[in-house]
Order: C-alpha cells, then sequence, then structure tokens
C-alpha cells in the first residue's frame, strides 16, 4: 500500500502513527470504494454477477456495492455486446457519472466488437467512452474480471490528485 | 400430399400454387393475393383451427424475379399441428396484405419483417421500424445486397458533438 510506519507499534494499546502523503491517503480510499454500476449488456453480465456473489465476493476489493444509478457510482462494467443503438445511453450514462469515474470493457464485444462485425454493433466502446481497462476473454471468469479490478486500482494508485498529472503513466508489470 | 395442404387446396385452387411435406412440417406455397384469405380459412376453419402464430419471417432469394418470400407459421393449440405459409413478392411491388386482423400477435412481427427486408404489409395499424432507429435510412440490412458491415451507421457517434 505504500504506507509508511514510524513510531512505536506495540500490541499495550499504545498510539501508533502512520505518516504517508495526502494524495495516497485519497488515492487509497478511492481505490477501494470503488462503487461499480450494474451495466451487463449480454452473457458477460452473467460472469460479472458471478464475480459479485458469494463464491467469488468482488466486495474484498471494496468494488461490491453495485449501484443502480449512475450518480452513485464511479466504476462502469461494459459487460456485453454493445449495439449501435445502445451507444448513446451508454455516453449519456457515462456523462452523469461524478468524477472521478472509470470504464472497465469487459470481454471482447466491449473491447472490440469480438466477431460481430456487422451494421449494427459498435467495433468496442472505446469508440465514443474512454476506457481504463480491458478485460480479455468470451465471457472472462470471475478471476479475470477480478484482475482487471486490481489493475484498475494499481491505476488508481499512480494518479496524482493535488497537482498535474504526468503524461505517461508507467505500470510495473 | 398432406390432409391440411388438400383442404387448402380444395378450398382454393387459384390461390394454391403447391405444397412441400419435409420431416412433419407442412409448407403451403399460396399466391399473394390469396394470402390473406387463405390465412383467414386456416385461421377460421374448424377442422384447422390454427389460432396462435408462431413466427413471420422473410427471405431474400436475389436471382429470383420473385425475390421476396413472406413466411408465416401458424399453430393450432386445439389441434396441435402447424402449417406454414409462404408467398413471393416481387422488389418492385413489395407488399402484402396485412394478417394482423386475425391474429393480432403478427403485429411486431411483420415490424420486424418490414424493418429488415423493406416488404410493406396492407392494411397494418403501426407500420414502423422496430428494432433500427426510425430515422435509419441506410435501407433494410437483411437484404442479400446490403453490405454486411453496414454503411458507416455503427461508427458515426453523432451525439458526442451535442452539447446539453
Amino acid at each position: 500500500m505504500g504506507l509508511i510506519q514510524i513510531g512505536r507499534h506495540e500490541k499495550d494499546g499504545q498510539s501508533d502513527v502512520i505518516v504517508t502523503t495526502l494524495e495516497r491517503a485519497v488515492n487509497w480510499a478511492r481505490k477501494g470504494s470503488l462503487w461499480p454500476m450494474t451495466f451487463g449488456l449480454a452473457c458477460c453480465a452473467i460472469e460479472m454477477i458471478a464475480a459479485v456473489s458469494s463464491r467469488y465476493d468482488m466486495d474484498r476489493y471494496g468494488a461490491g456495492v453495485f449501484r443502480a444509478s449512475p450518480r452513485q457510482s464511479d466504476l462502469m462494467i461494459v459487460a456485453g455486446t454493445v449495439c449501435r443503438r445502445m451507444a448513446p445511453v451508454i455516453r449519456k450514462i457515462y456523462d452523469q457519472m461524478p468524477e472521478p469515474k472509470y470504464v472497465i470493457a469487459m470481454g471482447s464485444c466491449a473491447t472490440s466488437g469480438n466477431i460481430y462485425d456487422s451494421y449494427s454493433v459498435v467495433q468496442g466502446v472505446d469508440r465514443f467512452v474512454p476506457v481504463d481497462i480491458y478485460v480479455p476473454g468470451c465471457p472472462p471468469t470471475p478471476e479475470a474480471l477480478f484482475d482487471g479490478i486490481l489493475k484498475l486500482q494499481e491505476r488508481i494508485m499512480l494518479k496524482r490528485v493535488f497537482t498535474k498529472q504526468p503524461d505517461q503513466v508507467h505500470m510495473k508489470a | 400430399m398432406h390432409a391440411l395442404a388438400e383442404r387448402i387446396q380444395q378450398e382454393y385452387p387459384r390461390g394454391f400454387i403447391k405444397a412441400v411435406e419435409w420431416r412433419g412440417d407442412v409448407a403451403v406455397t399460396v399466391t399473394r393475393e390469396f394470402l390473406h384469405d387463405i390465412a383467414r380459412f386456416v385461421h377460421d376453419d374448424p377442422e384447422i383451427d390454427c389460432d396462435y402464430i408462431v413466427h413471420v419471417s422473410s427471405v431474400d432469394w436475389p436471382d429470383d424475379e420473385e425475390r421476396f418470400e413472406v413466411v408465416y407459421e401458424v399453430y393450432s393449440i386445439r389441434k396441435r399441428h402447424r402449417i406454414r405459409l409462404k408467398t413471393r413478392v416481387p422488389e418492385s411491388d413489395c407488399i402484402v396484405d396485412s394478417l394482423t386482423d386475425l391474429w393480432r400477435g403478427a403485429e411486431f412481427m411483420e415490424r420486424e419483417v418490414y424493418d429488415m427486408m423493406g416488404i410493406r404489409f396492407r392494411h397494418h395499424p403501426d407500420l414502423r421500424r422496430i428494432l433500427m432507429p426510425d430515422e435509419y435510412t441506410e435501407g433494410y440490412p437483411l437484404r442479400k445486397d446490403f453490405p454486411v458491415q453496414g454503411k458507416g451507421w455503427r461508427d458515426t457517434f453523432e451525439f458526442l458533438n451535442e452539447t446539453t
């Protein structure tokens, strides 16, 4: 987590001191309370539902509080095939989310359109909404979605809150 | 020939074109002019008694003179048999009689045929596009001469330029 601990860390109830930067603390809070929005469009939604259910329990990462309203969400998981007729709706909902907001394109369809190279299917949500993390798979397993969420959390920790964002962000492998 | 097809042929010899039976399914091809009369007969006749419309679809045969084929599949819940009614439509006069007055369930399915294939239905109560947006102008996507990737609609996002 990158928190620095100094001072006496004893078991007898003595006070402990944690020193960190405010930026880190804010990012830590943000990454630990990612509230996703229910946005299932196709079969990927089933895996997303499995990921929040008790067997996989996405709440472990602080990302299990699914909201039905974009006003209360931080994360939009676009799970499934994006039809062109759905596109303005997705964009409108994305615009309604308060900052800071993140987008995960879950599955091949949301990433690139998958095999649906057809007149009605958008070839990836990133054509009209900025995407932070792409999760491959058809559909991705809950583990794959978790990998995407953990990658997103790593990314959030690298963000600048009070200073200017650097042009490039390097992620650790 | 199947007994149901024979009855239709006896009743409407001028509207009947042919009947094909394949693995228990009977498909009766009728002329466009007699489609509504034969459908009414299939619906009202106590022997046939097809009270349920299963599906309305259409086929594009681009090399044929009468290019399109409208397919109605009807079923009798009481008698437990089904009949497929087919009729051919030329591209120049792309219209058939709607069967919505006989089976109300045909309304949305005929709209879908209109949306996807461009076949119009006479006396349909509300013939609008159903899957594609009303303002869609690129044509009818399931026609064989329509490009699979469409004509650019899927890649244009005009809502991105709107300011609210």
